[in-house]
């Protein structure tokens, strides 16, 4: 049956999560060893800031960082609680 | 002039012996004078892989403390007349070496040598980082896997904060040599590639070593895979990553096992 599934549906690639998990890791680690952690300061002001209008669970905020060549994205992942998102999309 | 180039890695077993070994003879091979020493007190294996374990009488920590000369402790390549050997000691106390203690024989070898090479143990420890003390330049053996990348990232910090030359405010020059690399399974996007491992660790690019048999091989009857079968892939990409090391510009590629069974058996017969 898996392998059925495979033939089928391919497999899911692994490195781009290994990838995302490492630069994850490593830009909290390089901020432990005295660089500064530009994405745990950039976590902890926007959950202070979003947490003034929603109450959010400090948990569900992801900040990621991908740097290439190029174009740099910061992407900024807030879960918000039930029953907030009617109010939130009409702010927007 | 000398240059002392460290080995290293933080995560065990991704292969820095056998790199430190086959750089070292693919050096040697290219008419440089040089120096392997093991780092890696109480697990030496340096020795071993290069096929010179019964003829090691004096160690580094013998010379350290003054029991040997550097001379005595010197092990020449039986079939390389321009490559050394300077074995770890397997029974003494790793504490016996000291910073300055090395730092006076890496001198003495700068005196002799163009090429020093420090094959790093594993780990964040002492032996770690005596080993790279004293380094002008360093290459990062990395496995395209996620804890070696990491360890890797770990080492990388240490190069430009604990070594002589950091605290001088110099720079360490510092490489990655990527080995048991899988093209075919980094396509499929089963394994990091190339370009996610330098982007994730910001260092430039020294080799690719592919996986490949032949290193075990290679490891088997005591002889760098440089000389055990030099036209096998690793054993190409190893020159390659020496050439770069020389300052030459070498294409960058994974060398690939030449398919044809002649080559099979002429290769296997020059083992």
């Amino acid at each position: 049956m898996i392998n059925l599934r495979r033939l089928i549906g391919g497999r899911t690639a692994s490195a781009p999560v290994a990838r995302e998990r490492l630069q994850i890791l490593l830009a909290h680690e390089r901020g432990l060893r005295g660089e500064p952690d530009l994405l745990g300061v950039l976590r902890a002001e926007i959950l202070a800031v979003v947490s003034r209008h929603i109450v959010v669970d400090p948990e569900k905020v992801t900040v990621k960082m991908d740097r290439s060549k190029h174009v740099s994205t910061l992407e900024v992942d807030i879960e918000v609680p039930e029953g907030v998102q009617r109010s939130f999309a009409v702010a927007t | 002039m000398a240059k002392v180039l460290v080995v290293t890695s933080g995560k065990g077993g991704v292969g820095k012996t056998t790199s430190t070994a086959a750089l070292g003879a693919a050096l040697a091979q290219m008419g440089e004078k040089v120096v392997v020493i093991d780092f890696d007190v109480g697990l030496r294996n340096l020795d071993l892989v290069m096929g010179a374990e019964r003829r090691v009488v004096f160690d580094l920590i013998n010379v350290v403390q003054g029991v040997a000369k550097l001379q005595q402790a010197l092990i020449r390549d039986k079939r390389l007349e321009n490559l050394w050997l300077l074995p770890a000691s397997q029974t003494r106390d790793k504490d016996a070496l000291t910073d300055e203690g090395i730092g006076n024989v890496v001198a003495d070898l700068r005196t002799k040598f163009d090429w020093i090479l420090c094959d790093s143990p594993a780990g964040i420890e002492r032996g770690a980082l005596l080993a790279m003390r004293y380094a002008d330049e360093a290459v990062i053996v990395t496995n395209p896997e996620v804890s070696s990348v990491r360890d890797s990232d770990r080492i990388i910090g240490m190069l430009d904060s604990k070594t002589l030359k950091a605290e001088r405010g110099e720079r360490v020059e510092k490489y990655i040599l990527i080995t048991r690399y899988d093209s075919a399974r980094a396509s499929r996007g089963e394994m990091l590639g190339i370009d996610d491992i330098l982007e994730i660790l910001a260092t430039p690019l020294l080799g690719i070593i592919p996986e490949s048999q032949e290193v075990l091989l290679a490891s088997n009857v005591g002889s760098p895979v440089t000389l055990n079968n030099a036209a096998s892939a690793p054993a190409r990409a190893y020159t390659d990553a020496v050439r770069r090391l020389m300052g030459e510009t070498v294409t960058m590629t994974v060398p690939v096992e030449r398919k044809s069974l002649m080559n099979r058996l002429l290769g296997r017969r020059a083992a």
